[in-house]
């Protein structure tokens, strides 16, 4: 069977050195595995990820993901746009419908772009990876690649924001979405039921600007994870995964508790389930080690 | 900045409103908003606000231009984007949040030592300048961002944070001194100049005709 091919968006917390980069490396693993082929926008930029406000303007955010809508037009013609990251798949697809709406920021959009000596034409899918996942291939043809099931392993499917509202996976509702509890337990594992802290918000960018209330927002957020028994937590959003691992000390010391909570990749889970080595399920990236994980993976 | 500001003054002679609706993102749908409260308490910093999204959009009713700009609230908008999905008017609020923020830094207003202004000023700089964000860069602009003492006891304490990121190569040195960029950066920069240049021009000579 021809490989599937989509035009990636992979983002700057992807790149090699970032905070995501092994969101990259898993995910590379999971696409080889299920013979999706990732075809890289040419030359893309920042999408400004709902912060740069307070100096780009509306016109300057919009050109900017309408740069690289317009570079995949141009290079990766008729496939559909993927991103990995929630904030570059929001503000792509943000940006394609506000444009595909108002005809004068179109006309605007298409004046900078012009600059750039580049076209808008606007008729491309922009689609989280999440996505393709479920509506292109489907749960049952992703469970048909485990060979390694994540058995005894419990986990909470924490979906976060970006990946959920306004857009969200379509079939699924803002409160309760469920695929990545279908997810989990199709590579074998048990999902937290009713995990009460799916879709709240863990500060996102504020993160930096606001930690203390940022924090006091993730410490629930990986409460309540321990109290659904989960040994590890599962997220779509580079975002949410840095923002639930890397506090954990800080907040320890500041609250007392003993958190010691990993935080993973979709892609991580499904490039173990599916017999990758460690290093290519992105594992050697954990600041908190994945140890169930890692010692499936390290299983021969 | 305050030049802007005085002619929109006399621009607009007391309708705030009005002016919110000519000039700022999405501003022309806060007439829509029936005041049921939902966006202030779905907010998750709601808390921490001076003003939440309702009052907001009713002190912008109001003509109170002043205290509405020098908010701490726009700033306090994490992007979560529960109020959008609750609300029943279907206000597409985060965008407002995000340019009401814009509009007053535009007209010189908004609070000064704001820290998630800061942050998202040199998050912009960051990225205009390369096309692409360099996170070791923007991180350690962010240390500094209250001062030099500051920063330097900021780094410390987070120094243990930034080991981990880097034993885990999620975090390179390197990029400090090279990193990511778009290669045509000329071509990038020339775009948002222009995108600049549009938007500004369409603030100052007023809104398009048609746009009522
Ligand atoms: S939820 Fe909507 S209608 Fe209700 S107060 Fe907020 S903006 Fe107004
Ligand atoms: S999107 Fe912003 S304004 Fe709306 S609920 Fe979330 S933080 Fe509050």
């Amino acid at each position: 069977m021809p490989k599937r091919q989509y035009s990636f968006y992979p983002g700057c917390s992807s790149q090699k050195g970032a905070s995501a980069s092994n969101y990259l490396t898993s995910v590379e693993a999971m696409c080889d595995e299920l013979d999706v082929e990732l075809n890289e926008i040419p030359d893309w930029n920042c999408c400004s990820a709902s912060i740069g406000y307070c100096g780009g303007g509306e016109l300057p955010r919009l050109a900017l993901s309408a740069r690289n809508i317009a570079l995949s037009e141009e290079h990766n013609r008729g496939q559909d746009i993927v991103a990995t990251c929630a904030a570059c798949w929001l503000a792509t697809r943000e940006t394609k419908e506000r444009l595909e709406e108002d005809d004068d920021l179109m006309r605007e959009t298409n004046q900078a772009l012009a600059e750039a000596g580049l076209v808008l034409e606007n008729t491309t899918r922009i689609r989280h990876m999440v996505e393709v996942l479920i509506e292109d291939i489907g749960y049952e043809e992703m469970g048909r690649h485990v060979k390694k099931p994540l058995e005894g392993m419990k986990i909470a499917g924490y979906v976060g924001c970006q990946t959920n509202r306004p857009f969200g996976i379509e079939g699924e509702s803002f409160e309760n979405p469920m695929y990545l509890d279908k997810l989990t337990e199709t590579l074998g594992a048990e999902s937290v039921k009713d995990y009460d802290r799916k879709v709240s918000c863990c500060g996102g960018a504020l993160a930096f600007s606001e930690p203390e209330k940022s924090q006091a927002l993730i410490k629930e957020i990986i409460e309540a994870a321990y109290d659904g028994g989960a040994d590890m937590i599962v997220t779509p959003c580079p975002v949410c995964q840095m923002n639930v691992e890397i506090y954990q000390d800080e907040i320890n010391a500041k609250y007392g508790t003993r958190f010691d909570m990993p935080v993973a990749y979709y892609s991580t889970l499904m490039a173990v389930a599916y017999g990758k080595t460690p290093k290519q399920a992105g594992l050697d990236g954990h600041v908190i080690r994945a140890k169930k994980l890692e010692k499936i993976a390290g299983k021969g | 900045m305050s030049e802007n500001n005085n002619e929109m003054i006399e621009r607009y002679r007391g309708n705030f409103l009005r002016e919110v609706e000519d000039n700022v993102e999405e501003g022309e749908w806060v007439k829509m908003c029936m005041q049921c409260g939902v966006c202030s308490g779905s907010c998750p910093l709601g808390p921490h606000w001076d003003f939440g999204p309702q009052t907001l959009f009713m002190m912008i009713r109001a003509g109170k231009r002043d205290e509405v700009l020098a908010a701490e609230g726009p700033w306090m908008c994490t992007s979560c984007y529960n109020c959008i999905v609750r609300c029943p008017r279907e206000l597409p609020i985060t965008h407002i949040m995000h340019g009401l923020a814009h509009y007053a830094v535009r007209m010189g207003l908004a609070p000064k030592n704001q820290p998630t202004r800061k942050f998202s000023d040199l998050f912009w700089k960051n990225l205009k300048a390369d096309g692409r964000v360099n996170e070791l860069r923007l991180g350690i602009s962010l240390y500094f961002m209250h001062g030099f003492v500051d920063g330097i006891k900021t780094a410390l304490k987070k120094a243990p944070l930034g080991l981990g990121m880097v034993r885990t190569k999620r975090m390179n040195p390197m990029e400090f001194f090279g990193g990511h960029k778009v290669r045509d950066r000329k071509g990038f920069h020339r775009m948002l100049e222009k995108a600049e240049e549009i938007e500004s021009a369409r603030i100052e000579k007023g809104p398009r005709p048609g746009a009522e």
